[in-house]
């Protein structure tokens, strides 16, 4: 309707999310994060060697208030598998840990483990909740 | 601010049957562990999301990070 104000960024979000089969939206880039949520699940995929695609949310809000809404997830970071969303740092961090990770990006996991990242180091994982 | 006891008593109002353990080093960051009867059935995504629901616009926010860890009984 001509009411229906076009949402052009959720809608650039949707086309990302359907484009690429692995898609991580994180605050920072990959090779520098900026909140270790998203570092330690960046690291996570990296460690996997598993290719991924990553959104910086942090440039402008509005990605992210687009994001939350259409996933119906309130905070960062958000992977995305196939177009379904797969978890938060909590979750991805545990399906790495379980291997379920490996599995659903259809890898092989050589050496599960803690997820160690570049921007975080190997802390014990409790404590990195401080860092962000 | 909220601390570990707020983000405790308002998990468990928010889910029947709930019991949590929360911790934060700075009333900013919390840490917490669900155990509810209401996860069973339901997948990890799912389940947290009915932790987040407590918290209706606040994460992110007032409550910067909540990190969460889901289990049934």
């Amino acid at each position: 309707m001509s009411e229906q104000a076009s949402n052009p960024i959720r809608d650039a979000i949707q086309q990302a999310i359907d484009e690429n089969p692995v898609i991580l939206f994180m605050k920072g880039t990959p090779e520098q994060p900026m909140c270790g949520f998203s570092a330690r699940t960046a690291g996570a995929l990296q460690s996997l060697g598993a290719p991924f695609a990553a959104v910086d949310i942090l440039p402008d809000p509005r990605i992210r208030q687009e994001l939350s809404a259409l996933s119906n997830w309130p905070t960062i970071p958000q992977l995305f598998v196939n177009g379904e969303l797969v978890g938060g740092c909590d979750i991805v961090t545990e399906m790495y840990e379980t291997g379920e990770l490996a599995q659903v990006l259809g890898v092989e996991q050589t050496e599960p483990g803690p997820v160690e990242t570049q921007a975080v180091g190997p802390r014990p994982m409790g404590i990195e909740n401080r860092m962000s | 601010m909220p601390t570990a006891e707020d983000v405790k008593a308002r998990i468990e109002a928010s889910i029947p049957g709930a019991t949590a353990e929360v911790q934060s080093p700075d009333n900013v960051h919390f840490n917490a562990r669900v155990v509810a009867e209401a996860f069973a059935g339901l997948s990890r995504i799912e389940q947290h999301r009915l932790v987040y629901a407590a918290f209706e616009g606040e994460l992110g926010g007032e409550i910067h990070a909540l990190q969460l860890k889901t289990e049934t009984p």
